[in-house]
């Protein structure tokens, strides 16, 4: 039995700390428990840094300081200029969500939906007081960790001694060109984490399984659905007897490797809350799949090298796919497809491993058996090589024309920023961009001058608001929540009204550091009965026994059931006669009818829903007359 | 009163052809569909004919959940969906969905191509009995229905062996598959919450045994395998394709490694490649261990263990075959016995159970002539030896689930009659649960008392509440509301709001008594009087004297009014609805006493 009461409609509220819509991290207040809903770490923030060269780069290492319009220099250190654009030369920082805004140690549980919605994890677990649990799938724990181990690795084998802050100072910052100028909350900006770091936030992680249900404190239960985005990406319901909160984050209706994403189980919701759709509405990701092969062939066919910076995770499944059955017809069997990563390896074995969350037609390939994925073949067939980086092995097979697929793409570290100062002096080769994290004209300024060709393919295969507009009819919601990013058209295309959410009543929208009031209207809460009723307690009322005396005081507290219905007098009158009382007269009235017991100086008025009895005090009369009134009524 | 039924079609105080049927919440449930080893005649199949004569068996179950890839649980599956006829869901995990079909074909072959038997399911029929399976995932709650609901959890066994919770309303069971306690060389040891269900089915093969430490039978095992090779002696271990095959393996591979062995080592069928892939595609369901380093090293690709031909058996020199079936009762491995029993060099390591009627029970029980078919006499000279691999909980594993899930009773399966009796003793002294252990076709009934959950509106909740008591969770308490059923969905309402949900008007009855008092002085001096009287009386209730002159308790008016013929008698109209019955039948005869006299 569940009766927890307390002031309902106050604590149902949504803290959030994250202003990217792609990268949330929510905490919702729900029934006296506190749940994260995702870790989000926005790493756009890196794009002020200059990128960490592997090798050490002659072009990189003598860029100008930057000085202010008055000549004053004391930011040279800090500040570097490369084609008009002034960089950070510090180590890259990292957005964190926002920590102030709720005591973070609170937190009961964290519900991470994909890997990519876990980086900020270490930040949150580690240094804030949390002693929670976190709940997370299977391949999400693990190609998070790849994600979290590779991020570490590129950050760390490269060392840099200098750590820049004069800049973020408000009133230097102030004085800073854009985009440095407005880039918010530098103050939260921190350096990566270690790997002892990650190792402890991903030891509190619980692993669940789609369509588990958990109870927190017996209060709220708590299930993820798969959401058909990446191996493992769930979407989470929150939920108690009577209220019903979704948490849709990063959903995909499009066939790729991923199990399909369960939108039944997403009905009936009091509060949707939607975050994580496509960063691209306008690009059709099998049109740039597309893109993509016929760029990267033609660029390789006129002897140049392909770059693809990429996650070690995810889409890169999908563009292996692809080029396996590209390349014969295309006539590519003979150029090696190079995948460098420090978790390269990793990544190819664990995503042969997860059958039972990829699409059907892949789960069945592993009942044969045989791998899930063809990139196997690639591999055996020596057409892909993977490296951990590009040192050692790979630096004695490399052979161009090639085909590199490597990290970071943001271009500000890993691999791929050595392949940027390779092969960006030659208009043969061709860097293509398909991760859309990233705006790839800001990826690329601190390599500007560049002379090789850029080419965007993003492929962002989460939900367009055609798709959410469909999902919402389908599921049907009574309010939605999102960030307020989705509540209008993009800057860039305000004339667009297709691209944003429509919906009835009009979404709630959040944005960061804010705190909604969610709308719940709670009308019944969870009780037992028991078959039959417990025998009648001697109610010792307010703590003290009392002696049951004949003339005590009645308990008022049992409850005498509500009456309904209506009296027929025709019928009255023949009770009253076959129970014995004579001379009875009955008068009409505007309303109804008197009935009058002239012998026992009794009087019954009767209307349609009221009945009165006008009596002398003769107990026995009384109750004779109110059980025959009462036969005639409802009760309830 | 509701309760829960259990009939073992087969499994009842027997290890084979596992069926259980259970019913649940008004739900046909069939756990397993295994075959018998130990038979060869109708007896190998559980009958369904008990499930019903003549209808379909799809309108009799809601659904069918098989917990592992052993024949004896799975083997009657095709013959039961495809001959018998069901067409309802099947569900499984997806490493059994992924290997069920393989043994099946492998079973079917041994007994049309090589018995040549006539009437057996075919290859058609087990791909389509396939088709009617859903896999699940571990701990996914699976929605069979609206009411019926059911949940996997690991059992280690063998690859994808699972236990079953199945749950209507607040009735559950669990169904334990085989499981094994201790975490071997490749799987992981079962677990499961502490889910209290009504009962706990649960297998019981090793239901007398405490085993010691697997280190010791390990070495053991080591010992004689590597004792016989180095006296030239052919080693014989039968074994089932998946299972306890991969676990010696690792076990021997690691050893030769080690001991650097030149010996070859064989295993004898076309399935352990393939198998050991799909150990390898499966491998999360593997231990931590072989999980945490399968990218650097796949424990399942072995390096001295090599596939088997025919011929190799009579090659000279020592050698160490791995070959099937398990119980030495068909096939290859019956065939590599029969060459090497005369020779006293040789040895053959049972390392699991052996059902009944069996080769391998025979020996195991000590019998060293054996009549083989034609009348012909097979004297087993080989050194027999007896490994306790199987991995099944011991009794120390049994009672450590019954402790996990805290069952209100435990019903044994899959076991011998008598060790059952000793294992049922056990549990009902430990835990203080009754034990049941029902023969194959012997129903167990057990009374349930199930909780009606339903929703109570907050309003009358609060009003509840309002009355000072807070609410208990563990103490039941009385409280007047209207319950509305509607689409199986029960709610609890005050009666105010179930009458206007239903568009009913409320009747008000109303009681006005007249009580005469002596008492010549004026109205109001009366109504006065009626006052301080119920106000020293009635402390617990809300007593009020109004402008108008009349007098309230809670909702209950009481007027003075002049006597029209008896000046020297007021009369007090008391008035009160039905709903304060009791207190305004209290006051009439409280104020027909009359008023103490007043002290002026």
């Amino acid at each position: 039995m569940c009766l927890v009461l307390s002031n309902q409609k106050s604590n149902m509220k949504l803290y959030c700390l994250s202003g990217h819509p792609t990268l949330p991290c929510n905490v919702l207040k729900f029934k006296s428990t506190t749940i994260m809903l995702d870790c989000g770490l926005d790493m756009t923030s890196t794009l002020n840094f200059l990128p960490l060269p592997l090798v050490q780069s002659p072009r990189l290492s003598n860029l100008p300081g930057w000085s202010l319009k008055d000549g004053n220099a004391f930011l040279d250190k800090e500040l570097k200029e490369c084609s008009g654009h002034v960089f950070v030369d510090s180590v890259p920082e990292f957005c964190l969500p926002e920590t102030e805004l709720i005591d973070l140690s609170t937190v009961d549980v964290i519900l991470i939906s994909n890997y990519h919605c876990m980086m900020a994890l270490p930040y949150i677990t580690e240094h804030t007081g949390f002693t929670g649990t976190v709940y997370a799938t299977e391949p999400t724990v693990q190609i998070g960790r790849l994600l979290m181990e590779e991020l570490v690795n590129f950050i760390e084998r490269v060392p840099k001694a200098q750590s820049a802050s004069l800049w973020k100072n408000k009133d230097i910052q102030r004085l800073l060109p854009s985009p440095l100028k407005d880039a918010v909350e530098v103050s939260t900006w921190r350096r990566c984490y270690t790997m002892q770091e990650v190792n402890s936030a991903l030891s509190k992680i619980q692993l669940v399984g789609y369509s588990q249900k958990i109870e927190l404190f017996g209060a709220v239960q708590v299930t993820p659905l798969s959401s058909g985005y990446a191996l493992g990406s769930s979407n989470w319901i929150i939920q108690s007897h009577y209220e019903k909160v979704s948490y849709v984050s990063g959903s995909s209706l499009l066939t790729t490797h991923p199990q399909p994403m369960d939108q039944a189980s997403l009905k009936n919701s009091d509060v949707l809350v939607l975050t994580g759709l496509t960063q691209i509405p306008t690009a059709n990701p099998d049109g740039m799949v597309g893109e993509f092969c016929s760029n990267l062939a033609l660029t390789v066919r006129n002897g140049g090298n392909v770059l693809v910076p990429c996650y070690p995770s995810g889409v890169i499944y999908d563009l292996l796919e692809c080029l396996y059955q590209y390349i014969d017809s295309a006539g590519l069997s003979n150029i090696p497809f190079y995948f460098i990563s420090p978790v390269a390896n990793s990544s190819l074995e664990f995503s042969q491993i997860f059958a039972e969350w990829l699409c059907h037609n892949k789960q069945t390939k592993v009942y044969l058996p045989e791998p899930p994925f063809p990139h196997a073949e690639l591999i055996q067939t020596n057409k892909l090589k993977h490296y951990p980086s590009l040192h050692g092995d790979f630096s004695s097979d490399f052979r161009q024309p090639c085909v590199v697929f490597t990290g970071h793409p943001s271009l500000r570290f890993g691999d791929v920023v050595h392949f940027m100062e390779l092969w960006g002096k030659s208009s043969l080769n061709t860097v293509i961009f398909t991760e859309p994290d990233f705006s790839y004209l800001e990826a690329l300024a601190p390599y500007q001058p560049l002379a090789m060709k850029c080419i965007y393919c993003p492929i962002d295969t989460r939900l367009n608001f055609i798709q959410v507009s469909k999902l919402l009819k389908e599921v049907q919601p009574l309010h939605v929540v999102c960030p307020e990013q989705y509540t209008q058209p993009p800057p860039a295309q305000s004339h667009r009204m297709d691209l944003m959410i429509d919906c009835q009543p009009p979404a709630m929208s959040y944005r960061r550091a804010e705190v909604l009031a969610l709308p719940f209207k709670r009308r019944y809460e969870k009780i037992e009965i028991m078959p039959e009723p417990p025998p009648r307690p001697t109610q010792p009322t307010g703590g003290k026994k009392r002696k049951r005396a004949s003339d005590d005081i009645p308990d008022c507290k049992v409850l005498k059931p509500l009456l309904s219905g209506s009296i027929p007098v025709e019928q009255f009158v023949q009770a009253l006669e076959k129970h014995g009382f004579s001379d009875i007269k009955v008068e009409d009235t505007a309303k109804g009818h008197i009935v009058l017991l002239q012998e026992a100086e009794t009087l019954i008025q009767i209307e349609e829903d009221s009945t009165h009895i006008i009596c002398d005090n003769d107990e026995m009369l009384r109750v004779r007359l109110r059980d025959l009134v009462l036969k005639f009524l409802q009760k309830f | 009163m509701p309760e829960i039924r259990v009939t073992p079609l087969g499994a009842g105080q027997d290890v084979g052809r596992s069926c259980i049927l259970v019913s649940i919440g008004g739900k046909n449930v069939m756990l397993d569909c295994g075959m018998h080893m130990g038979f060869n005649d109708d007896r190998r199949f559980p009958d369904f004919s008990y499930i019903t004569r003549n209808g379909r068996l799809t309108d009799f179950l809601d659904c069918v959940i098989i917990s592992h890839f052993h024949l004896d649980h799975c083997g009657a599956l095709p013959y039961f969906s495809e001959m018998v006829g069901y067409d309802g869901p099947i569900y499984m995990t997806h490493p059994t969905q992924a290997i069920c079909p393989i043994l099946l074909e492998d079973y079917r072959k041994i007994a049309v191509d090589k018995k040549g038997e006539a009437n057996f399911f075919t290859s058609q029929m087990i791909k389509d009995c396939m088709k009617k399976v859903v896999a699940v995932h571990l701990h996914q709650t699976v929605q069979v229905d609206d009411e019926l609901e059911i949940k996997a959890y690991y059992a280690g066994h063998v690859l994808g062996a699972a236990m079953f919770q199945i749950k209507v309303g607040s009735e559950s069971v669990v169904y334990t598959g085989d499981y094994n306690m201790t975490p071997d060389r490749h799987l992981g040891a079962a677990w499961i919450d502490k889910c209290r269900p009504n009962l706990l089915i649960t297998e019981s093969t090793y239901a007398t045994t405490i085993r010691d430490s697997k280190r010791c039978r390990e070495r053991d095992f080591l010992k004689k395998v590597h004792e016989a090779v180095e006296r030239g002696g052919k080693v014989l271990i039968p074994v089932f394709a998946l299972g306890r095959a991969q676990e010696l393996c690792i076990l021997l591979e690691t050893f030769w490694e080690r001991m650097n062995l030149k010996a070859p080592i064989y295993f004898s069928t076309g399935l352990t490649e393939k198998a050991n892939h799909y150990y390898k595609l499966f491998i999360t369901w593997t231990n931590q261990k072989i999980r945490k380093t399968f990218v650097q090293r796949n424990m399942f690709e072995f390096k001295h263990i090599k596939a088997f031909d025919r011929a190799f058996a009579d090659n000279p020199g020592p050698m160490v075959v791995f070959a099937t079936p398990g119980m030495l009762h068909a096939g290859q491995s019956l065939q590599i016995f029969r060459k090497w029993a005369g020779n006293e060099k040789n040895m053959v390591i049972m390392p699991g159970y052996c059902v009944q009627g069996t080769v391998g029970h025979k020996i195991l029980s000590g019998q060293r002539k054996l009549e083989m078919e034609g009348r012909q006499v097979l004297e087993v000279k080989m050194q027999v030896e007896y490994m306790s691999f199987s991995a099944h909980a011991d009794a120390k594993g049994i009672m450590q689930l019954v402790g996990q899930a805290e069952p209100e009773s435990v019903l044994l399966v899959h076991g011998e009659a008598k060790k059952m009796e000793f294992l049922k003793q056990k549990i009902e002294q430990e835990f203080r649960v009754s034990c049941y252990m029902p023969a194959n076709g012997e129903t167990v009934t057990l009374p349930t008392s199930p909780s009606i959950p339903v929703g109570i509106s907050l309003g009358l909740l609060k009003r509840e509440m309002a009355q000072g008591l807070l609410p208990d969770a563990k103490k039941p308490r009385l409280l007047h509301g209207t319950l509305i059923m509607k689409d199986s969905n029960f709610r609890l309402v005050s009666s105010e709001q179930a009458l206007k949900e239903l568009g009913l008007a409320e009747h008000q009855l109303r009681f006005t008594c007249r009580v005469h008092l002596h008492d010549p002085r004026k109205e109001q001096e009366t109504a006065m009087r009626v006052y301080s009287h119920l106000k020293s009386v009635l402390k617990e209730h809300c007593v009020q004297h109004l402008p108008d002159g009349s007098v309230t308790v809670e909702s209950i008016l009481i007027q003075a009014a002049a006597h029209s013929e008896d000046p020297g008698t007021k009369v007090l109209l008391v008035s009160w609805t039905y709903q304060d019955e009791e207190l305004g039948s209290h006051l009439t005869s409280l104020l027909k006493k009359g008023l103490p006299q007043a002290a002026s």
